[in-house]
């Protein structure tokens, strides 16, 4: 029997099993002391709802609150920047991952600086780099590495094959964040009013479902860590919902599929050989958030792109559009439909915020299925 | 050999290709009197339509350029109700294409054209310096007396409904694959439609309005249609047909099989009494052919699943890009 991709699918979106646990769910809910105001923290659930109209189908007491799970969109313009900076000098090959491409900076994007000449490559694996690296020897090709601790093994298993290779002209530009952090920020602001949360599928996958276990203690917040499909979504409230109803709060995993509790220690040794922890990284719409993100350790400083083209980078904080709310959308404070500027000069074609720009960033899910 | 700019020169090297390549190819009784222009007869009302043609990579998994550039321009004329006729074609040929590149080419455009029973009756040939243009670029136009009146994007009402002819985003995947790298065995839908066109034409169906799903999709052809009629159009998800191997690619790469081009792949909009009989037709040609939904008061489309939610399908936007994770 041949396996497809359909197989491993098909069962998690099968209505009959989604329809089966709305029922459940609606039983548990009205069991609710308080609405549950559950934040989904990755943009891959965020799309997930909104794709399968999963918001659609619960009860009134059960709230979205969507994070700023989305890699794209929590990039500071400055940092952007530094990407089509980079791309224009005449002896650079950019290499950065899919849609980072479309991402609007100060007054430019990665595909307008294409346009105009730059060298820009968009990649779907990021081992890709290896070979635009050995088929240009005379350029240097610099990986604009970005994403949560999803993608984070990949750059590192690229600059060990790198190093193992031999291979010279590749430089990293590092904007890898981590997930416990904004959370932890999210809940000491308080004013999202979060009471659950739905943890990330591929981070958690990577980090293990124990890097939740200070919402519980330090915040007395439940965690399940779902997959992204929409019976995971599902059932997932639905464990949420009866651990409030049986007053337990603990870290629980529906991906069981894919998630441990101690997550992928290869991967997690893998970046460690490579990657530090930074003091503190800015976060578009949400500010500085201590030890938030990575950097290369000091010994692979002849290869980070940062330090290599300091003289040319800029570091000032560059503000978002006066009228764009991206910054409490992804604090959870404000949803797209409260921005004046949403679906109106606000669209995926044409950006002022982040959120607009990514399929996983929240403003882009709800211009595409539910505005 | 490779195609050198002499051939582009209008001396003996360019009469060379037109009289070996071209003439011999494509050859018919009006091509063949070398005239400035093309003398045509017309009667009664004519479709005409124009299209360029630039693909990377030229040859594909179920076809090349050539294939396309007769596809895509006799399916516009088929759309409209005309029988694809007459048709000229222009080459914009990079210097360094091989010969035998080019001969390929010719030759599937010579297949596609019997295949449809049309003619080239003019042509052109230039050959540009390397780096102008991306080995090749085609231009057809067509004309074809219209046979079926009155199908237009404008007709739509409310109850009609709406049939895809065949498993959407073959086309798109392919060229996507190829662009990034994954090895896959789709073969593109591209595809001449008169023949399915036809059948529906002579079984008496009232077509309100027909459209080639070509870039933008499925997505694309509802959305207009939504705005040039003024209705909504309400779809079932499980009703689109699409194959196993387009939805695994769309689940690498995190795109929608709706919005991803075909080239031979149509969408119907047909009175409720004649939709089972226009499906039935159509799964003649594939047995994919499907009622996919309806038009209803409104002007957006929704998508419905089996689960009882919905959503809105939007115009696609933008570069297709994968998602980071």
């Amino acid at each position: 029997m041949n396996l497809t991709l359909k197989d491993l699918y098909s069962k998690f979106r099968d209505p009959n099993t989604i329809k089966a646990l709305k029922k459940e769910i609606e039983k548990e809910a009205l069991k609710l002391k308080e609405p549950m105001r559950v934040m989904e923290i990755c943009g891959g659930h965020t799309h997930t709802i909104m794709k399968y109209g999963i918001k659609q189908i619960l009860p009134d007491n059960i709230t979205f609150i969507h994070g700023p799970g989305c890699p794209v969109c929590v990039m500071p313009k400055e940092r952007i920047d530094h990407a089509i900076i980079l791309a224009k000098q005449p002896d650079v090959i950019l290499a950065t991952l899919g849609d980072m491409i479309r991402v609007p900076g100060s007054n430019s994007s990665l595909a307008k600086a294409r346009a105009e000449g730059a060298n820009v490559v968009p990649l779907h694996s990021t081992l890709d780099v290896l070979k635009i690296a050995k088929e240009n020897p005379d350029k240097k090709v610099v990986f604009f590495a970005i994403g949560f601790e999803t993608t984070t093994p990949m750059t590192a298993a690229l600059m060990k094959r790198a190093f193992s290779e031999g291979i010279k002209n590749i430089y990293y530009h590092i904007n890898h964040v981590l997930v416990p952090p904004p959370m932890r920020a999210i809940m000491d602001g308080g004013e999202a009013k979060i009471n659950a949360f739905i943890g990330p599928s591929h981070v958690s996958v990577i980090i293990g479902a124990k890097a939740y276990e200070f919402l519980v203690k330090d915040y007395n917040t439940p965690v399940v860590v779902a997959g992204f499909e929409p019976v995971d979504v599902m059932e997932s409230i639905l464990m949420l919902l009866k651990q409030k109803n049986e007053g337990r709060c603990e870290v629980e995993i529906q991906y069981k599929r894919a998630t441990t509790y101690e997550g992928n220690t290869l991967a997690q040794k893998m970046i460690e050989e490579f990657m530090e922890v930074r003091d503190t990284f800015r976060w578009r719409g949400l500010g500085d958030i201590p030890k938030s993100a990575l950097k290369l350790k000091d010994e692979y400083s002849e290869f980070d792109a940062e330090k290599v083209w300091a003289d040319i980078l800029p570091n000032e904080p560059i503000d978002d559009h006066k009228l764009c709310i991206c910054g409490e959308i992804l604090k959870g404070l404000k949803t797209p439909k409260d921005c004046k500027v949403f679906a109106t000069a606000c669209t995926p074609s044409n950006p002022l915020g982040s959120c607009m720009v990514s399929d996983e960033g929240a403003c882009n899910a709800y211009y595409r299925y539910g505005r | 050999m490779k195609i050198t700019l002499a051939y582009g020169g209008g001396g003996e090297e360019t009469n060379k290709l037109i009289k070996n390549l071209f003439y011999e190819n494509f050859k018919n009784d009006i091509l063949l009197k070398a005239e400035d222009a093309a003398v045509v007869s017309l009667n009664g009302k004519t479709a005409f339509t124009t299209d360029s043609f630039t693909i990377d990579p030229i040859f594909f998994n179920g076809g090349d350029i050539g294939k396309l550039s007769i596809a895509g321009t006799c399916n516009d004329l088929a759309m409209m109700g005309a029988k694809p006729e007459f048709l000229s074609i222009s080459f914009i040929i990079e210097e360094g294409l091989s010969f035998s590149d080019l001969e390929k080419i010719v030759n599937s455009i010579k297949n596609e054209l019997q295949k449809v029973d049309a003619k080239i009756v003019c042509g052109d040939t230039k050959v540009v310096p390397t780096g102008s243009v991306d080995k090749i670029f085609i231009n057809t136009s067509g004309i074809g007396k219209i046979i079926k009146e009155n199908i237009s994007a404008h007709n739509i009402k409310p109850k009609d409904k709406i049939i895809v002819s065949r498993d959407i985003g073959r086309h798109g995947s392919v060229v996507l694959a190829k662009r990034f790298g994954v090895d896959t065995e789709i073969e593109s839908d591209c595809k001449v439609l008169w023949d399915e066109v036809k059948a529906l034409i002579d079984a008496g169906i009232e077509i309100k309005a027909m459209r080639d799903a070509t870039r933008g999709g499925l997505s694309a052809v509802l959305n207009e249609w939504s705005e040039a009629s003024n209705i909504a159009i309400e779809i079932e998800e499980e009703k689109i047909p699409i194959s196993d191997e387009v939805s695994g690619l769309c689940e690498i790469f995190g795109f929608e099989p709706m919005d991803l081009a075909n080239e031979g792949t149509f969408i119907l909009a047909v009175s409720p009494d004649d939709a089972k009989k226009a499906e039935d037709i159509l799964k003649q040609f594939n047995k994919n052919a499907s009622i996919i939904g309806e038009a209803t008061e409104g002007n957006r489309v929704i998508l419905k699943t089996a689960y009882g939610s919905k959503r809105y399908i939007d115009l696609p936007k933008g570069e297709l890009l994968p998602r980071i994770c």
